[in-house]
């Protein structure tokens, strides 16, 4: 325990140059998803067929792909219909993953033990398989894709609020309040749920990043954004055919991704130090 | 005291698959339209045929009776037939499944050996060395398998031309999507292990050791590593059971012919007993492996031999 306590300035010192270029990714990303405008001109769908296949280069910075279409403006203007993916997900699941973890923790045993059953038949699939099921019974589509993924993520949000529940039900000013005779629904709202945000926040922070590469997986294999839509995955997917010749089409929009989840990896990390460095 | 641990944890195998199965067949009949049309697909055909299949496949039943007939074919090992393949579900998945197995315990075999010699070499080091390792972990979670997979392949495939970019039938196939999948399952073992081995070396059996005279290395292989073992072990068997049918994005770009392929196929063609003979499969690999699991944690920390 002491050596985490000496550990965490050290860490958090080292850490910080990382977290403010993700941060600034991340307010870059936003002022890309409401303003696309704004970090790159023309439109994502401007063919040009004279210019097709252009490596990188001062005319197209990043290079263009089989239809002469500008790649860097095409990554700019996916950000929204992939932030949408990530944050509709997210925000779903931890809408339906609070409830249930708040019905099991404070429900009796025979909701505990259905709800955490149910769990961990979710919990035993794969996600990826998960949202494929999903899809085919709802088809393809970007709004189906937001609810499969959700559906993947609903687990974890259930576990992390029931343990919630469990330490703070039992702790001293939750029994005060109990025995001082305020309803269930009051302490719900003024004791656990605050209890339970800085938990759910990192998990939340992280799990943005998560959920946009599982959008961008479901577009890749063809089932959630479709071309000529300009959707990473759906770009990456188009970029294969041609990957022998022209490496960029693929690879650039794939960079956008990795660099999106690490964004969020690293502030959701960061969180959870000062969380843990709080509570420690 | 251990008969009523197996017994539980036995018990809860079987709830977990009685679970996945019941999802399935709420999912084969939760589908928007028939059965029937389902499996007839695109074709068009009489009303004969179309009454033949009704019969065939029971469907005018009622749906507590199809549950119990789908119940008892699962339970004797016949997962019913593909509608678009005409086959036997079982037969599909037998001649899908050596690509994926042979990718998911390469790969898993490859993150394990990488993991435990980077955890060894790091743990306890200097700053420098250490935020290099925690660094490159963060890289290797965050970059997704199809990115990983696409960038092997542009620089050892198309520009160097070491190993082949498509197929499953020689091992040198098997090497650029082993790396792709091992990478993020590398960083996460690593991580564990190296977390387990510094909580490790400053136990008072470890000082005592190195007072026998004991070198470093001998201390790290011989007492620190068995002990930061079992999250990793843990870890290790969770990704063997959701590998087997996990790998639909890497058989994709690798066009290999695996599990994962044909759950695509079954998707795409809402092809639901294929889809849910995978699910099946791999919910059954997972309670496996965690009762296997159980077993290895027996064999690595002899404490819960008598206390569990």
């Amino acid at each position: 325990m002491t050596a985490a306590l000496v550990a965490a300035p050290a860490r958090r010192g080292r850490f910080a140059p990382g977290v403010w270029a993700a941060a600034v990714f991340l307010v870059l990303l936003a002022v890309a998803a409401l303003a696309p405008g704004l970090l790159a001109h023309g439109s994502p769908n401007d063919a040009d067929t004279m210019a097709a296949l252009q490596g990188p280069g001062a005319g197209h910075l990043l290079g263009t792909d089989a239809n002469g279409r500008d790649i860097a403006t095409r990554i700019v203007h996916g950000v929204r219909p992939s932030l949408l993916t990530g944050l509709g997900a997210v925000g779903l699941a931890v809408t339906a993953g609070t409830l249930l973890g708040l019905s099991a923790g404070l429900g009796g045993r025979v909701v505990d033990e259905i709800v955490m059953r149910a769990v961990d038949v979710l919990l035993s699939l794969p996600n990826l398989l998960l949202a494929l099921v999903v899809l085919t019974i709802l088809g393809p589509g970007t709004v189906n894709a937001v609810y499969a993924i959700a559906l993947y993520l609903v687990p974890g949000y259930a576990r992390l609020v029931r343990v919630q529940v469990r330490v703070i039900r039992t702790s001293g000013h939750v029994e005060a309040a109990t025995s001082l005779g305020l309803t269930r629904l009051r302490i719900i709202r003024r004791h656990i749920l605050p209890n339970a945000f800085a938990p759910l926040l990192v998990l939340v922070t992280v799990e943005i990043g998560i959920a946009m590469v599982a959008g961008a997986s479901l577009s890749f294999l063809g089932f959630g954004a479709r071309p000529p839509d300009p959707e990473w995955g759906a770009m990456l997917a188009a970029g294969r055919d041609y990957f022998s010749v022209a490496w960029w089409v693929a690879v650039f929009p794939g960079l956008a991704i990795t660099l999106t989840v690490l964004a969020f990896t690293v502030v959701g990390r960061r969180f959870q130090l000062r969380l843990e460095g709080r509570t420690a | 005291m251990r008969a009523r641990r197996v017994a539980v944890r036995a018990g809860t195998s079987v709830l977990v698959l009685w679970g996945a199965l019941t999802l399935a067949f709420a999912a084969l009949h939760l589908t928007p339209g028939a059965t029937v049309d389902a499996i007839i697909g695109s074709t068009t055909v009489g009303p004969q045929v179309r009454q033949q299949i009704i019969d065939d496949y029971g469907l005018d039943r009622s749906i507590p009776a199809q549950y119990a007939s789908y119940l008892g074919h699962v339970v004797t090992g016949d997962l019913g037939r593909s509608y678009q393949l005409h086959e036997p579900v079982t037969a599909a998945i037998g001649a899908r499944i050596g690509p994926s197995l042979q990718l998911t315990l390469a790969a898993v075999g490859l993150a394990a050996v990488t993991a435990t010699t980077l955890a060894l070499l790091t743990a306890r080091r200097s700053r420098v060395v250490r935020g290099l390792a925690s660094g490159t972990e963060l890289a290797g979670v965050s970059i997704p398998v199809f990115w990983a997979g696409i960038l092997l392949l542009t620089v050892f495939s198309f520009q160097l031309g070491w190993f082949p970019a498509a197929g499953d039938d020689d091992l040198r196939a098997l090497v650029l999507p082993a790396v792709a999948v091992a990478i993020p399952l590398t960083t996460m073992l690593a991580q564990v292990l190296r977390e387990g081995l510094e909580r490790v070396l400053d136990e008072p059996f470890v000082l005592t050791a190195r007072a026998r005279g004991m070198g470093d290395a001998a201390v790290r292989l011989r007492h620190a590593l068995r002990h930061a073992a079992l999250p990793a072990i843990t870890l290790l068997g969770w990704m063997l059971g959701m590998l087997i049918g996990g790998l639909v994005v890497t058989e994709t770009v690798f066009s290999r012919q695996g599990v994962g392929q044909l759950m695509l196929g079954a998707v795409a063609g809402k092809d639901l007993p294929v889809v849910m003979g995978v699910v099946l499969l791999t919910a059954t690999v997972y309670v496996v492996v965690n009762i296997v699991l159980d077993l290895v944690y027996l064999a690595v920390d002899p404490r819960l031999r008598t206390t569990a």
